[in-house]
């Protein structure tokens, strides 16, 4: 039996704002892991991270995350991802900023 | 304070101007990242967790008013309103976009600032003493011959592919607050026989992953041969150094492998060329340099109110007692401005902290600000009768915290929160150790003991030369804290030893205390500090507090 593969996401920084971005079903970028494109083919996801990889004017460090797929989207494996999803611990910078409710 | 001259002036222009076309040229496709990615790092620019990063040298961590007002509208304008100052006197800017950078650094241009060679395997940004030119122990202003190394090493045809990066410290005390001991070279001014000065210098020193103390290379070299002598030791290196290996690539492995005479015996053959090539020119220059660090005008006015003060303030009193130091001027004193309020992140100032900072400096600090590299910032010049005053600004601000050298003075590195190649986080880590520590209500009890957090092995944090050192890592997908004791920063620089396994995130804080608490109790007194008496009593009773005593359920948890 070969290994079980386990699901990932294309990601990277985005090259103008610097801010971490994650690859849709319909190629787009979205700043939201929960909207990213859950890939759980080996091969399918080596082809999706060739193709984030040829578009350097939009992404920079493409490449692939574990991820866990729950109710609401994907979740991050690695805490290091989930850091990358959320921001800064010590102020509501980054991403929390652009949240409803976040504190500032 | 140095001023640029306009070949300075045109040659950071030039700079600028190019990288203004080389960021076009990545925003419009001309460039990969691959092709630019070395161009931004010449000028600072990293690409980190969150957002790009732009790390600006502050030379020998010498501002004034101007200067700290500019990094204030930076950080306002093109940024998030603070800037975060580094264990490298360093100022990051941690949110910029890409296409504002060359903006940024066109506005720290205007003042005589830029990032040039706070990156990448070059000669970084030259760091000394912070209390330069105003201790009362020091044998000379280490920051002349800092700015010279600037000089030198700024685009250095010779050193333009180095193994990797390469660090100079200064000091003019024999108290060493520059860290000497732990960079690629470290610079001790020292007495001379025949009464001027001379260069201990010492080599091969560093932290990180395979952390080394520096070693003698030379006792009392003359302020003549310094140049050509440090040229022998960055091209002997240049030549030596482990191109195959990254982890292997810094001198002090080099310094390891051939063993500290071979090395000797290697510069001294360089020296013997690179000596002829050097005509004196650079003692001239030197000599210019001097004359622009000359010393304010003192004044000599009474000190009654600064007494009557402390008589009658206890709050003030207690500031004074552990955020002064010893100023070489009668009626002058050292000022330390704590950048670690109970809770915050160490380092960080708000753009509203910068320019009160540039205010105090200029109406009462004979306009010259200091960053330090345990993350504070340093007023060298204040007339004691000035202080009541100076501190009431201060606390009204944030900046007010009684805690220099003590418990919650901690350094940390950005970890986590923010570096790309940290393995944990840092910041949270000290903030809660310093809110622990100010609930207890015991810092001033226990007295001087200074704790560094670094977030990996890259050690920015200084963990091993911390009295508490602690480093975070990643096992097995946790964050977890390993900690080590008996670390001395100072002249006689010693490396922590580890208490034994990590401590998960949850546990690091009362692990800490634990290690505090085996201390107070075992101290001989309050004038024994933390690292006298983990000198005399060594390890054991640390590691039976932290590793034997009663919850061992936690303990078995954390390991």
């Amino acid at each position: 039996m070969p290994r079980a593969f386990t699901p990932k996401v294309v990601t990277g920084n985005a090259l103008l704002e610097g801010d971490v971005i994650y690859l849709t079903e319909t190629g787009d970028w979205t700043r939201d892991l929960a909207e990213a494109e859950v890939l759980s083919d080996e091969a399918d996801a080596q082809l999706r991270l060739l193709d984030a990889q040829s578009r350097p004017g939009e992404i920079v460090g493409a490449y692939l995350a574990d991820v866990t797929p729950g109710p609401r989207g994907p979740e991050p494996a690695h805490f290091r991802e989930a850091f990358r999803r959320k921001g800064p611990s010590n102020y509501a910078h980054g991403k929390q900023e652009h949240r409803p409710g976040a504190e500032l | 304070m140095y001023r640029y001259t306009d070949f300075d002036a045109g040659f950071v222009a030039e700079r600028n101007r190019q990288f203004r076309a080389q960021v076009a040229r990545r925003i419009d496709g001309s460039l990969t990242e691959d092709e630019f990615k070395p161009l931004r790092l010449m000028n600072g620019l990293y690409l980190q967790l969150h957002a790009y990063m732009l790390r600006v040298a502050i030379p020998y961590g010498t501002l004034d008013s101007r200067q700290m007002r500019q990094l204030a509208q930076i950080a306002e304008r093109w940024d998030k309103g603070y800037g975060h100052f580094t264990t490298r006197q360093n100022i990051q800017f941690n949110w910029p976009v890409l296409g504002d950078v060359p903006d940024i650094l066109d506005a720290l241009a205007e003042v005589e600032m830029h990032a040039i060679q706070t990156s990448g395997n070059t000669i970084r940004n030259v760091t000394a003493d912070h209390f330069a030119g105003a201790a009362a122990d020091e044998v000379a202003d280490p920051r002349p011959v800092a700015e010279l190394i600037r000089q030198w090493s700024t685009d250095h045809p010779e050193f333009q592919f180095l193994p990797r990066k390469f660090k100079i410290a200064v000091t003019g005390s024999p108290a060493d607050r520059a860290v000497t001991a732990a960079h690629d070279i470290g610079l001790r001014i020292v007495r001379a026989a025949d009464g001027g000065i001379a260069y201990q210098v010492l080599v091969g020193g560093g932290l990180g992953r395979t952390p080394m103390i520096g070693k003698v290379l030379h006792d009392a070299l003359p302020e003549a041969d310094l140049l050509p002598y440090l040229e022998a030791i960055v091209s002997v290196w240049n030549l030596l150094g482990r191109r195959d290996n990254k982890y292997k690539a810094r001198i002090k492995i080099t310094v390891h492998e051939h063993g500290i005479d071979e090395i000797r015996r290697l510069v001294e053959a360089r020296f013997a060329e690179t000596r002829a090539a050097f005509s004196g020119i650079d003692q001239v220059m030197l000599a210019g340099i001097r004359a622009a660090f000359a010393p304010p005008a003192f004044r000599d006015a009474p000190v009654d109110a600064y007494h009557a003060a402390r008589d009658a303030d206890p709050v003030f009193r207690a500031w004074t007692d552990s955020n002064l130091a010893a100023h070489r001027a009668e009626g002058y004193a050292i000022v330390q401005v704590s950048l670690k309020a109970h809770g915050a992140t160490p380092g960080d100032a708000s753009a509203l902290q910068m320019r009160v900072l540039a205010d105090v400096a200029e109406r009462y600090g004979h306009d010259e600000l200091r960053i330090s590299h345990e993350q504070n910032v340093v007023l060298p010049h204040v007339h004691l009768s000035d202080l009541p005053a100076l501190h009431a600004i201060l606390r009204a601000h944030g900046l007010g915290t009684a805690n220099i050298g003590k418990v919650s003075d901690i350094i940390a590195c950005p970890g986590m929160d923010y570096c790309a190649l940290a393995t944990a986080r840092s910041i949270p880590v000290a903030q809660e150790i310093a809110l622990r520590f100010d609930a207890l209500k015991i810092e001033h009890q226990v007295g001087d003991l200074k704790i560094k957090i670094s977030g990996c092995i890259n050690a920015c944090g200084h963990h091993h030369v911390g009295h508490i050192g602690i480093l975070g890592l990643d096992r097995a997908g946790v964050e977890n804290y390993q900690i080590t004791l008996g670390g001395d920063q100072g002249p006689d620089a010693a490396l922590g030893q580890r208490t034994g396994p990590g401590f998960s995130a949850d546990e690091i804080v009362p692990a800490v205390e634990r290690i505090v608490e085996t201390y107070l109790a075992e101290r001989a007194g309050a004038e024994e500090d933390f690292l006298a008496t983990f000198r005399r009593i060594g390890m054991a009773p640390f590691k039976a507090a932290l590793y034997d005593a009663p919850d061992k359920e936690a303990r078995a948890d954390a390991a």
